[in-house]
């Protein structure tokens, strides 16, 4: 799939500084975009197998090369960045591009920065747990075995950040709403509950996308500021569910209702390690009253979280997280098929990070446990530096659960191992 | 009466001429506190702020060699006292654009703060590390030798007064939080700089050396005045047990760039132009 909508910005990015030095008929500065231009990037190989049978998807799980091309330059008054990934992919059997970032970054005044273009951008204060962080994400990415930095999808945005003595204020502002890369089943099995089984290849999700320019928009806002290095924040959020939060059954189709977002958080030492904490109220806000079976239920989400360095270049985190339905008991009244979620979901997460051999040894392992689900998903990993260059990788997605529905339980045929080599340049 | 403040200037300036003329000498100092101090100054925090590129080279002991390449920018919040350090990868390329910030405090009871920008995931880290004694990206330094060791850890005793150096025995205060038993440091009299650490494990065998190979002579202007500060451009650390070395090199080197708070997440995000280039 070549996303059209990436060539369109990283033309735009390109041209406008061309466009803006032909008005001024300044050659020099043109020259100086040239001169400043920094080139970097990587090439990587990654392959990857299912450990178990699952007959809704073939057994390799990821098989594909990439090559990453970054290109960064400056003017005085702005910085510019093209980075993008083209990639061979032997899973899908197609060659693709991904243009990660395209954007100008601009200082135009001592309190402003902006930046417009495509970006990756993140926010709030859990580890691999999102709240109020409503920018994409790339789950597909994340459950084959792509490098972590593939969970976050870019967004096509406009960032406006205002700095000031009594609060920092980001608002992100994207024209045209940008989904989550989410599991369709062509990668992935999943649980289909219309059919009421796992399903794959056979039943590919298909959704109906919110996509008027300027009518389908989404805006996201931070307020932050740090007091003695306690980071405080407060976020809003008006869009849509990022994945999926309900269905059309008319035109049998996944949909992205209205979703509005209010929430806080809090960062800072405590004791010998970092604490965090943070909350969002997720309101469904084409099912206020949570009458829809259909339509995903309001939620209340809370996090907190602990990271401590417990010996040498060996630390731990843990997160407890809970999902908590507002409407219950409708949910329930409404809900088509017979398998209801409970109304709370909680999760502990727990990650272990060892450095070893000068620290170019890394050994990790993030596990997320519902003990409500009864699931578990487990991401072993061993990253190798074989040299400045050349860095070699192994690890596994690991899935558990004692029901087909759950949310990393529906996973379970999708259990892999991969390898990976990269040349970083 | 009126000769006497007359004579008094003519014996000050003639003294004072003297003393120009006879260079090289200076007077030998006896109170450690005094030396540890001036020592510690000269190492961390001469002008106001400061920033250098840095190039490590690590070694290891079959010879295979791994570079790191960064900038630095600090800043002090007060003399001897609390700091914040910026450093801003270049090389290796799988850590480049990433950002590493610690706000240093002087108070023993608190840790630093840090925290670590991933430019590819746009991710402000805090990063949680009370223990000081860790390796400083992958090199033989370790983040103490980077920032500073509080001289607070340590009782500080003169043992030696030779030609050149001060020679002083620091042994700390809570040995079960530290690898040595003691280390000493040898202090140019007339520099004030560290120009050798030796580190001597629990069974008092010296087993971690660091050196300064080349000191320049950096001048920063503050208002009219010009100061000249003697820094250390180049300096090694060997590991005796490990056989791994690391060699620090510094070039431009600035003091009082006069830099704007840049220590805050805005920056993390962003760069500051200093910081790049």
């Amino acid at each position: 799939m070549i996303h059209y909508k990436g060539f369109v910005v990283a033309v735009l990015v390109l041209a406008l500084p061309l466009q803006v030095m032909a008005e001024e008929d300044n050659v020099s500065d043109l020259d100086l975009l040239f001169s400043n231009l920094d080139i970097h990037g990587f090439y990587e190989i990654r392959s990857g197998y299912r450990t178990r049978k699952d007959k809704y998807e073939k057994d390799m799980s990821i098989m594909e090369q990439r090559l990453q091309i970054d290109l960064s330059s400056y003017l005085d008054w702005a910085d510019f960045k093209v980075k993008g990934d083209i990639i061979g992919d032997l899973v899908e059997e197609q060659a693709d591009f991904d243009l990660r970032e395209a954007y100008i970054f601009s200082r135009p005044f001592d309190f402003m920065d902006l930046k417009v273009g495509r970006q990756i951008l993140t926010w709030g204060t859990g580890d691999l747990v999102f709240i109020n962080d409503l920018f994409g994400k790339d789950w597909q990415s994340f459950f084959i075995g792509r490098d972590t930095e593939y969970l976050k999808a870019p967004s096509d945005a406009a960032k406006i950040s205002l700095f000031s003595k009594l609060v920092n204020i980001d608002i992100v502002y994207t024209p045209q709403f940008d989904p989550d890369r989410f599991i369709t089943g062509e990668r992935l099995s999943y649980w289909n509950s219309n059919f009421g089984r796992l399903a794959g290849r056979d039943a590919v999700v298909r959704s109906d996308k919110p996509d008027n320019w300027f009518g389908d928009d989404e805006i996201a806002v931070r307020l932050y500021k740090n007091i003695n290095n306690y980071e405080y924040a407060v976020y809003g959020y008006r869009g849509f569910w990022k994945s999926p939060g309900g269905q059309n059954l008319s035109i049998a189709k996944a949909i992205f209702p209205d979703l509005n977002v209010y929430g806080a958080s809090v960062r800072g030492s405590v004791g010998k390690g970092i604490g965090n904490l943070e909350f969002g109220y997720y309101e469904s806000d084409n099912d206020q009253s949570g009458k829809d079976g259909n339509i995903n239920n309001s939620e209340l989400r809370l996090l907190a979280g602990y990271t401590q360095e417990i010996g040498k270049d060996f630390t731990a985190g843990l997160q407890y997280y809970i999902e908590h339905m507002l409407d219950y008991s409708r949910y329930r009244d409404s809900s088509p098929s017979g398998l209801n979620r409970d109304r709370n979901r909680h999760l502990i997460t727990v990650r272990l990070t060892k450095l070893l051999m000068n620290q170019n040894l890394r050994c990790s392992l993030f596990t997320y446990f519902s003990p409500s689900d009864k699931d578990v998903y487990m991401r072993p990993n061993i990253n190798y530096k074989v040299s400045d260059n050349l860095a070699v990788e192994a690890g596994a997605n690991i899935f558990f659960g004692d029901y087909p529905d759950t949310f990393f339980g529906q996973f379970k045929n999708n259990t892999n191992i991969y390898t990976g080599l990269r040349y970083s340049f | 009466m009126k000769l006497l403040p007359l004579f008094t200037v003519i014996f000050v300036l003639s003294t004072a001429l003297l003393a120009a003329n006879e260079p090289n000498v200076p007077e030998k100092i006896t109170d450690v506190e005094t030396i540890v101090n001036k020592a510690n100054f000269v190492a961390y925090y001469q002008g106001n702020d400061g920033k250098a590129n840095v190039k490590m080279t690590i070694t290891d002991k079959k010879g295979q060699a791994r570079l790191r390449e960064f900038n630095i920018l600090r800043t002090d919040v007060k003399d001897g006292g609390d700091q914040k350090y910026y450093v801003y990868f270049l090389r290796p390329a799988d850590v480049r654009k990433m950002v590493f910030m610690v706000h240093k405090h002087a108070d023993i009871e608190k840790d630093d703060d840090r925290w670590l920008y991933l430019p590819a995931l746009d991710l402000v880290r805090r990063i949680a590390a009370s223990d000081k004694r860790t390796s400083f990206v992958g090199s033989d330094f370790l983040y103490e030798d980077v920032s500073g060791r509080n001289l607070a850890e340590d009782t500080h005793e003169l043992t030696k007064t030779t030609d050149k150096y001060y020679i002083v025995r620091n042994v700390p205060k809570k040995p079960d939080t530290v690898e040595f038993s003691y280390f000493d440091v040898s202090i140019d009299q007339k520099t004030f700089v560290p120009m050798k650490m030796e580190f001597y494990d629990k069974d008092k065998k010296l087993y971690r050396i660091i050196e300064s190979l080349k000191v320049e002579t950096i001048e920063a202007k503050e208002g009219e005045k010009v100061h000249k500060f003697p820094t250390v451009v180049k300096s090694a650390v060997s590991d005796l047990n490990t056989g791994s070395k690391t060699e620090m090199e510094f070039t431009n080197v600035q003091y009082n760039i006069n830099l704007e708070d840049i220590f805050t997440e805005r920056y993390l995000r962003r760069p500051p132009r200093e910081a790049e280039r």
